[in-house]
């Protein structure tokens, strides 16, 4: 029995994700009795696969066309189809990065079978995974069983695994050159970029407050902003904010925007969806005020306030401002 | 041009959800729902698109009779027409399950371009557009940022991480998912909601679409989420709560 971890690379670099998921392909080949294979895709990459090849697996394949230099959904799809038809994994792990999101579906559906996405942990019942997933954006957790024969597919969280736990060791290397054709990849990609203009860098703020759905309308940001001057810190926002225009999509924390680890961040009525937490869960004190109890926030906040937002965000910007007198 | 814009019903975003007595999903006996967020900005994308080149949207939806409500919602917003599918059991699908519904029902309409949501709120998979592409033989991109339509081809901006992006061009037809924020949702007028009784939605049945087949996965059991963390949660008047807050950063925490 087989277990296949997909590593990322962008570029020539290595996505950090790529070494949680081998980690954790590692924990769950010891309670299946499996062994570990990884596989890396794309053009030149070589040299990652013999760094690949410094952990602990039976192989790591080099999986390498001319036609994977660039990703596409097509291309990728068509080379781990073939891949996964040589090897025969049971289980196929991904990190679940955009990249897979828009890939990995694909190639399960290729095997009549489903991608079990976004997996916060695993374990393993009569040698068989199952898998714990969010569901409601947090709000609650399922517990996902893979159903019929292999080969079975799940994407893993950012952070869920530690890659601290990987262990070394040292793999073979195998080139595979899957049978490509540039008629069958449709996606024409062009270079990747950047919006110009990015002017604030909250990566290096030292205090962050920031806001989401609970304020409201546009008008009653004011009320984080007079907290974020009291603080002497700087004012963000989660994705749904910045998509309806309140404030510049520049300021935005979460996966699609920055990643922040100030001293302080002060989450004034934001549910904690994964997408905002994995921009923020680094920081050193998090603070929440929302009026849900129930909200995903207060498992990552270290203080809670449960309350109306427009009656708590005054109040403490007048304790704070009198705690300087 | 003619595009099938796929939207879902999920429980309105500030529910306070419950496992149900089975355990293995919510008690839905007490929740409003909504269009799924991420699908109602896919709907808004498919109106612009029609505005802008003409054609035709169709509105494609597959769950309960509750979800009439929603199908004339979007019908309300501008949607020519729909298709509902309607099944009870959809929540116990895997997302293949009902990818395959959906693409099953597409396949019927033959669209130039497929937009959906880039995830649903509820069960979150983020891949009912990609699966329904693959089903269809079509080229897919996923969390889109905008459209630009061609004479036989499109060009999306493609959100990547950390705040890049890139754009891709793929021939027609195709499937994208599409990211919330792409456009600015519009509201229903009187007038729409007027129009919407008149138009028609299709009812059809998972019979009519190849059936269900074999789950490829279940859901065994659904929870809160058990605390691992140890919050420490001030409740009371705003007043005490900010004060004992404001202690707790300046002496336990000192962050001020």
């Amino acid at each position: 029995m087989k277990i296949l971890a997909v590593l990322e690379q962008q570029s020539g670099a290595w996505r950090r994700m790529s070494w949680e998921t081998l980690a954790a392909a590692q924990e769950m080949a010891v309670a299946m009795g499996a062994e570990v294979e990884a596989a890396v895709a794309g053009w030149g990459i070589a040299n990652l696969a013999a760094e690949a090849a410094t952990k602990q697996a039976s192989r790591v394949w080099a999986v390498e066309h001319a036609l994977l230099k660039d990703y596409t959904a097509d291309g990728y799809t068509a080379a781990f189809e073939a891949l996964l038809g040589r090897i025969q994994p049971e289980l196929t792990l991904l990190p679940h990065t955009y990249q897979t999101r828009d890939f990995a579906p694909k190639l399960a559906t290729r095997f009549e079978r489903v991608l079990i996405s976004d997996a916060i942990a695993a374990r393993v019942e009569n040698g068989a995974p199952v898998f714990t997933r969010q569901l409601f954006q947090g709000k609650m957790t399922a517990e996902v069983r893979p159903r019929g024969a292999g080969p079975h597919f799940a994407s893993l969280q950012a952070g869920a695994w530690r890659a601290e736990a990987l262990k070394p060791g040292a793999a073979r290397v195998e080139t595979f050159e899957p049978p490509l054709q540039a008629s069958e990849i449709r996606q024409k990609p062009e270079a990747p970029f950047r919006e110009s203009g990015r002017v604030v860098d909250l990566s290096a703020a030292s205090k962050i407050v920031s806001v989401g759905r609970g304020i409201g309308e546009k008008e009653r940001i004011g009320i984080a902003e007079e907290l974020a001057r009291a603080l002497g810190a700087e004012l963000a926002a989660s994705r749904p904010i910045c998509d309806a225009g309140w404030l510049p999509m520049e300021r935005q924390v979460g996966s699609s925007g920055q990643t922040v680890s100030p001293q302080l961040y002060v989450a004034v009525g934001i549910s904690g969806a994964i997408q905002h937490l994995v921009g923020m869960k680094g920081s050193k004190t998090i603070v929440a005020i929302n009026k849900d109890k129930d909200a995903p926030i207060f498992e990552a906040a270290d203080y809670g306030i449960v309350g109306d937002l427009f009656e708590v965000v005054p109040a403490l910007v007048e304790e704070i401002v009198k705690s300087r007198c | 041009m003619k595009i099938l814009a796929a939207i879902k019903q999920v429980p309105a975003r500030d529910s306070h959800l419950r496992a149900d007595a089975t355990g293995r999903w919510i008690d839905e006996s007490e929740l409003h729902f909504e269009i799924n967020e991420p699908d109602a900005y896919a709907l808004e994308e498919a109106l612009q698109l029609r505005e802008k080149h003409g054609g035709e949207v169709v509105a494609l939806c597959a769950g309960p009779a509750r979800c009439r409500q929603s199908i004339r919602e979007a019908l309300a917003k501008g949607a020519d027409r729909a298709i509902h599918i309607e099944e009870d059991r959809v929540a116990a699908l895997d997302a293949l399950g009902v990818a395959k519904l959906l693409a099953a029902a597409a396949k019927t309409e033959n669209p130039d371009l497929i937009l959906t949501g880039l995830q649903s709120d509820d069960m979150g998979y983020g891949q009912t557009g990609v699966i329904m592409a693959e089903l269809l033989g079509l080229p897919h991109s996923t969390i889109i940022m905008s459209v630009e339509a061609g004479a036989g081809s499109i060009r999306v901006k493609r959100e990547l991480e950390e705040g890049w992006f890139q754009h891709i061009e793929m021939p027609l037809p195709a499937a994208l998912t599409i990211q919330s924020g792409i456009n600015k949702l519009r509201y229903a007028t009187l007038m729409g909601i007027k129009k919407a009784r008149t138009k028609e939605i299709k009812q059809m049945a998972p019979a009519d679409l190849g059936g269900l087949g074999a789950a490829a996965a279940s859901i065994e059991r659904v929870e809160t989420p058990r605390k691992t963390k140890r919050t420490q949660i001030f409740e009371g008047d705003a007043k005490s709560a900010a004060a004992r807050l404001v202690e707790k950063l300046r002496f336990e925490a000192r962050v001020l």
